[in-house]
């Protein structure tokens, strides 16, 4: 009898504690509690995905965008009325504007961050997205292209669409569809190079933040191709000391009378891989032989070029190969190894001033490195030598001990037999 | 001729007497335990290496922050054998370690601890102290990466002990940074300090070997009762087997030393952050492991200042184990103490070989 009563007051406990539970629960928001329990998905959705949003945990919600009135608990009427500003679904027109009621408001902006930009409206409509939108292209990137809708996460969030990692992936949702870029008549292929670049194996693999993505180039709300003459500035951004010494070559004025894009000429633009020796000179395939005749004067002094920076590169290789080898011998390399980082620093000299096309400068550099590098060879070879000679000084040495050790062994046989042990 | 001439002279003046008495009668008990006989003699012929090349080294090295690693580094490539001199120190030193370790266990298996050699055992004890902060304070002169990094963690660990931890710390520090004067106080430790206390001590260790003689392990004893145990003359018989000993040693150092020459790596950073698997030198990583494996807190007290605790009182209960072991002093059986010196090595063996295997499997 008694465990009945006590199974009934456990119930009835339990039974409290949920009626109580619902007033604790009560939603904060009314908007989100209705549409997560709607079964069509394109009504649930957004509810689900909002837990995520930059948004919502700084403390704006559904009405602030859509408008209505999130205290109208199991109202649907009062909730979605127009006299509380409901609005629905935003136009895809209308969205810059409507993000931009808070990002334009540099008033409204301040309190959560003095320093953030609320000229992105402004400027998106500078881009060919912008300009299209207007035009009345409903199929260009707005806003929630790019930030995601009702998940809007800051960009410092790793998670974001526009981190770093994530820009050209995000870019490629529609730049990478074929049949949705059709009208365009662009390349769809751009991503696909783009992760042969070198760039994106900075980006991804070596997780360098600064190294470009799309946006780095092609600006993010003012998205446009940089024109052929931008070309150069928008690389100089990062290769400045590149970009100085192309600025003084004749290639300079060349490319622009040709209309060819400075760096893109030969370096070409979304797959751009890390640049070798090979390309430089006149063989098949290098960039100085689509516009240079073969055994044109330019050419041959490309040629020469090469042959300087190859013979350093390889008399680098050569005496890093023979200090590895004195290393794994266990000799001590670190002055010779220290010494070879300057004959380094020279061959990456020379390899930037190609772009300047001066030979004194290519050929001052390497000869210096040379120099470094045939001291650094040496050295390896002489420490080579001295392993030898320490095997040589070994093996004389071990004559001696052993012949010691014979000696002693009969030496302590004749003391044994005559009073060892007894 | 000669060596006669220069005995009558000497004889004129000193009595030798008893010199030539204890030469004559010295004899080495022959049992099939005799071999570890030698492990002593072996750590002293790599002691006499040490000190051989140690003083070579003092000649080029510099003891401080700004020129201990360049001049270990001239004395590597520059000066004439000065890599084999410095090769040689440094594997006759970890050489030395190992051979005083087999000393010290074979002595403690054989209970040769045991009344009347008690004092031989506790200064055998001491001398195996003084070695191991020889190589402590040796790893440091260098100045690499390894050698900085090793030594600001083993004087953390020093700084751990109760009352008098954080003094010490500053003590062998010189600071309360591991910096270029830990290197000049190190270096002092190195070459006068510890070379002085050895000195003194060691001669006693020998004296009262001298004076007592080999110990016949007790139950080698028991086996022969009644019975006289054979023996062979120490001069010659046992000193050449000694010798013998000592040249294959040598043959060792020259091998090892011209094949695999002791590494500089790269100068001491203080600012860089510790190389990945780190660890000390092979003869303190048991301990450094087994730190490792204590949680950091047990109950109100500090795991590693536990540790610390529990392997000084390992030292304490080895320093004093001929006073403990009762039974071993009066002849009988001991087989308490035999297993706990067996249960010794097997955790310095396994916690060695976690030490170098365990960072590898993580």
């Amino acid at each position: 009898m008694r465990i009945v009563l006590r199974v009934a007051c456990f119930g009835l406990l339990l039974a409290a504690a949920w009626l109580i539970r619902v007033p604790f629960a009560m939603a904060e928001n009314a908007c989100i509690d209705c549409h997560k329990a709607l079964k069509d998905e394109r009504l649930n959705r957004p509810a689900i995905k909002i837990k995520d949003d930059y948004h919502l945990a700084r403390g704006l919600s559904c009405h602030n965008c859509h408008g209505g009135d999130p205290t109208a608990l199991d109202n649907k009427a009062q909730a979605h009325s127009p006299a509380k500003g409901f609005l629905g679904k935003p136009k895809r027109r209308a969205i810059p504007e409507a993000c931009g009621k808070c990002h334009s408001d540099p008033r409204y902006m301040r309190q959560f961050n003095p320093s953030i930009r609320t000229d992105q409206v402004k400027e998106y409509y500078t881009s060919v997205h912008g300009k299209r939108l207007r035009e009345g292209d409903q199929k260009v990137a707005v806003c929630i292209s790019c930030h995601d809708v009702h998940a809007i996460r800051a960009v410092k969030d790793q998670m974001a669409w526009t981190y770093p990692t994530n820009v050209a992936e995000t870019c490629s949702r529609c730049h990478g569809n074929a049949e949705y870029m059709k009208a365009y008549k662009i390349p769809t292929d751009q991503f696909e190079k783009y992760k042969q670049s070198v760039h994106y194996e900075m980006l991804t693999k070596r997780a360098d933040l600064a190294s470009p993505t799309c946006s780095s180039c092609h600006g993010s709300h003012g998205a446009a191709p940089p024109g052929v003459d931008s070309v150069a500035n928008v690389c100089s951004h990062c290769h400045v000391a590149t970009a100085e010494l192309f600025a003084k070559s004749p290639h300079k004025s060349a490319f622009a009378d040709l209309g060819m894009p400075a760096c893109v000429t030969c370096h070409s633009n979304h797959d751009i891989t890390k640049p070798s020796d090979a390309m430089l000179g006149g063989g098949e395939g290098t960039p100085c032989a689509t516009c240079h005749e073969a055994g044109s004067a330019p050419l041959k002094k490309a040629a020469e070029l090469r042959t300087m920076i190859e013979g350093l590169s390889s008399r680098i290789d050569q005496a890093t190969t023979i200090l590895t080898k004195a290393e794994r011998a266990g000799m001590e390399i670190g002055a010779p190894r220290f010494e070879l980082i300057a004959a380094t620093e020279s061959l990456i000299k020379a390899r930037s001033a190609i772009h300047s096309l001066e030979v004194g400068q290519i050929k001052a550099a390497t000869d210096s490195g040379s120099i470094v590098a045939q001291k650094s060879l040496e050295s390896g070879q002489g420490l080579l030598a001295e392993v030898q000679f320490r095997r040589k000084g070994l093996a004389a040495s071990m004559l001696v001990i052993v012949a010691v050790l014979v000696g002693l062994f009969f030496k302590i046989r004749d003391v044994d037999r005559r009073g060892g042990p007894d | 001729m000669t060596g006669v001439r220069i005995t009558a002279w000497l004889e004129e003046r000193i009595d030798l007497w008893p010199l030539r008495h204890f030469i004559q009668k010295k004899a080495i008990p022959v049992h099939r335990h005799t071999v570890w006989y030698y492990f002593g003699g072996m750590t002293l012929f790599l002691f006499g290496i040490q000190v051989a090349t140690g003083i070579l080294l003092t000649l080029y090295y510099r003891p401080s922050g700004e020129e201990a690693y360049e001049s270990v580094q001239f004395i590597m490539t520059d000066v004439q054998f000065g890599w084999l001199v410095r090769s040689i120190h440094s594997w006759s030193a970890n050489l030395m370690v190992l051979t005083m370790m087999m000393h010290l266990f074979s002595v403690y298996l054989t209970q040769a601890y045991r009344k009347p050699r008690e004092l031989t055992w506790v200064t055998g004890m001491l001398l195996f102290g003084i070695v191991l902060c020889f190589g402590f304070s040796g790893y440091l002169l260098p100045w690499n990466v390894l050698s900085y990094f090793a030594t600001k963690v083993g004087t953390e660990i020093a700084g751990q002990f109760p009352l008098v931890g954080q003094v010490l710390m500053r003590l062998l520090r010189g600071g309360d940074e591991v910096t270029g004067a830990t290197v000049s106080r190190f270096y002092g430790f190195h070459i006068a300090i510890l070379p002085a206390t050895i000195t003194v001590i060691l001669g006693l260790h020998l004296f009262l070997v001298q004076k007592q003689g080999m110990s016949i392990p007790p139950a080698v004893e028991r086996a022969h009762r009644g019975q006289p145990l054979k023996t062979m003359p120490f001069v010659p018989n046992f000193l050449l087997r000694d010798l013998f000993g000592w040249f294959v040693a040598l043959g060792l150092l020259a091998a090892l030393a011209s094949l695999f020459p002791w590494e500089l790596g790269q100068k001491a950073d203080p600012f860089a952050p510790a190389p990945a698997g780190i660890r000390p030198e092979w003869y303190f990583v048991f301990m450094f492991q087994s730190l490792k494996y204590i949680p950091a807190k047990i109950g109100p007290f500090e795991g590693e200042v536990l540790g610390v605790l529990g392997f000084s009182l390992g030292g304490l209960f080895l320093l004093l184990v001929p006073f403990l072991d009762k039974r071993s002093a009066s002849g009988e059986p001991s087989p308490l103490f035999r297993w706990i010196g067996i249960g010794i090595i097997a955790y310095i063996v396994i916690f060695t070989v976690f030490g170098y295997v365990a960072p590898a499997m993580k």
